[in-house]
């Protein structure tokens, strides 16, 4: 059970997506999504999934594993398809029952809600898979530099968040410690109302949060012995670089986003 | 040659929380710790050693007394991060020192932190884990590392940062025989071959019989201080604190007692059993 707890899964590689700059690809990700929610017309749509397969295709993920990453997400598409098509009226009545009215307009509508939902799922699990999650945090710090001169604290909320990625692991692997432990001594996790379950959860809870405490307080002192003293005065051994590719990149996002402008003006 | 470390009657006393007493730790403690050594501190649970090594970077500071480091009072908070960057520390938790996930990325902390260009911190990571032997694994995830791998990794990114000093706290008390051995003879060549002054906090007789020096601690003083020969034919003395002499020098230990004249100087099991072999047949018993 444990096992499955992924967060933002990366899949090593060295396609030319895989080397592009963490930064690029952040940017053209929101280009896309912005650019998602300007799409109206089947055509544009096709043209943003024309887009996406082919950012798949080049960076070599299988489709298979984008699918796989779609699953557990069936119930909220599922659902954003029935709310629009029973709350959507508008056009050729389909259906008339009771007091669900079924129209053409709806279908269309919730058929393109639901695709916009997947492709944009797809499109930011494109990102994670593509991208080591210390690239990612190094290319947010550096996008978010200029928050800096309004104090938001931009490199301490990216050490923290590369310290909770890096410990994931470790916590994981001491939750299951725990559990073995309390199962030993008679525990039992499995059987019971649901009340029960989550009541079975506290003596887990309790002693991982306590170590995980005296763990941040070891790695406190452990940083503080390696001269960590903030991000001041600190500097990269790997630093970002923005490259041809990249300059590719931005040139296919913005030619992207004026595509779906321009049919959007025509009405499509 | 110059003292890299100088505890001068050291006094500490742990804060007490709201109404409970402080503990005292130490009331007058005196060291000195020469440049290039290679020293153990052994001593019971409770006898202030982590203590000691905490006083010996700054994480602590003295109630009374000083510690000087390479000369700087480690009290002048202006100087903290030169004391820091001279001495390393390594403790016994390897997951709880390990800041990034990768292991690259990690033994780059350090220098990262004293704002070393980035080519520069580039060499010295390679170096760093070369001299560790760990270079293969420089793309892998710590976590999926064995402790004594861990264990060589944090040592690492302690001498990316060039020290003079590496102090570690029980680096091998988490660890197993094949880890411990990786870890001892890691710092080991790090002090023959680098210079580095190596002090080793630790529980195992047999680690600390590889050191030049070893100093017994107990009570918050220095109880035998000398080579390991002359502190571990002391057998009585690390009896009455509760320690226990390597397995060599207990054995003749125990053969004197019963009537035998063998010398308590013997670390090496091989020239032990040569010692007994030989006054064995000089007294005809075999």
């Amino acid at each position: 059970m444990l096992k499955d707890i992924t967060l933002g899964q990366y899949f090593p590689g060295n396609s030319p997506i895989h080397r592009l700059d963490p930064r690029t690809k952040l940017i053209v990700l929101v280009v896309y999504v912005v650019a998602l929610f300007l799409a109206e017309s089947i055509v544009s749509y096709l043209l943003m999934l024309a887009f996406l397969l082919t950012v798949i295709h080049i960076s070599t993920i299988p489709y298979k594993s984008i699918v796989r990453g779609l699953k557990p997400l069936v119930m909220i598409v599922a659902f954003t398809g029935i709310m629009n098509i029973f709350f959507y009226n508008s056009g050729k009545v389909l259906v008339k029952f009771w007091v669900i009215t079924v129209t053409w307009g709806g279908v269309a509508k919730a058929i393109q809600m639901m695709s916009r939902i997947l492709l944009l799922i797809s499109g930011t699990f494109l990102l994670t898979y593509t991208t080591s999650p210390i690239a990612l945090t190094d290319g947010l710090e550096s996008l978010m530099k200029p928050l800096k001169k309004v104090r938001v604290p931009v490199h301490e909320l990216a050490m923290m968040m590369s310290i909770a990625l890096r410990f994931i692991p470790t916590l994981i692997e001491e939750t299951g410690k725990i559990m073995s432990a309390q199962k030993a001594r008679g525990a039992d996790f499995e059987s019971g109302s649901l009340m029960d379950k989550a009541k079975a959860l506290i003596p887990i809870l309790v002693p991982l949060f306590i170590s995980a405490f005296r763990r941040a307080d070891e790695l406190a002192t452990a940083m503080e012995c390696r001269c960590y003293q903030g991000g001041e005065g600190r500097t990269k051994m790997k630093l970002l670089h923005y490259r041809r590719s990249d300059f590719t990149a931005f040139g296919v996002g913005a030619a992207l986003m004026a595509a779906i402008c321009i049919l959007g003006q025509f009405g499509l | 040659m110059s003292d890299i470390i100088s505890v001068e009657h050291l006094a500490y006393s742990y804060p007490g929380v709201e109404d409970t007493p402080g503990v005292a730790v130490f009331q007058d403690m005196n060291l000195r710790i020469e440049q290039g050594s290679f020293v153990a501190i052994l001593g019971t649970n409770g006898c202030g050693k982590s203590t000691l090594a905490k006083h010996f970077n700054s994480i602590l500071l003295p109630t009374g007394g000083k510690v000087y480091v390479c000369g700087i009072d480690t009290a002048n908070l202006d100087r903290i991060m030169t004391v820091r960057r001279n001495v390393g520390m390594v403790f016994q938790n390897p997951d709880n020192q390990i800041v990034a996930n990768v292991v690259e990325e990690d033994v780059a902390f350090g220098p990262e932190n004293l704002g070393v260009a980035s080519p520069e911190i580039r060499n010295r990571v390679d170096r760093a884990l070369k001299q560790v032997d760990m270079y293969e694994y420089r793309k892998h995830a710590p976590h999926l590392l064995s402790g004594g791998q861990k264990q060589r990794i944090a040592i690492a990114g302690v001498i990316a940062m060039e020290p003079k000093c590496i102090v570690l706290d029980e680096p091998t008390a988490m660890l197993d025989p094949r880890g411990r051995r990786e870890v001892i003879e890691t710092v080991s060549r790090l002090n023959r071959e680098k210079g580095i002054t190596v002090v080793l906090i630790t529980h195992h007789m047999d680690e600390a019989a590889k050191a030049q020096r070893v100093v017994v601690m107990n009570r918050g003083v220095v109880a035998a201080d000398g080579t390991p020969q002359e502190v571990f034919s002391q057998v009585e003395l690390l009896h009455s604190i509760g320690l226990a002499a390597p397995d060599t020098v207990e054995l003749c230990w125990a053969l004197n007692r019963e009537g035998f004249d063998l010398p308590l100087t013997e670390l090496d099991p091989e020239a032990c059993a040569r010692a007994i072999y030989e006054t064995f047949t000089k007294e005809g018993r075999i």
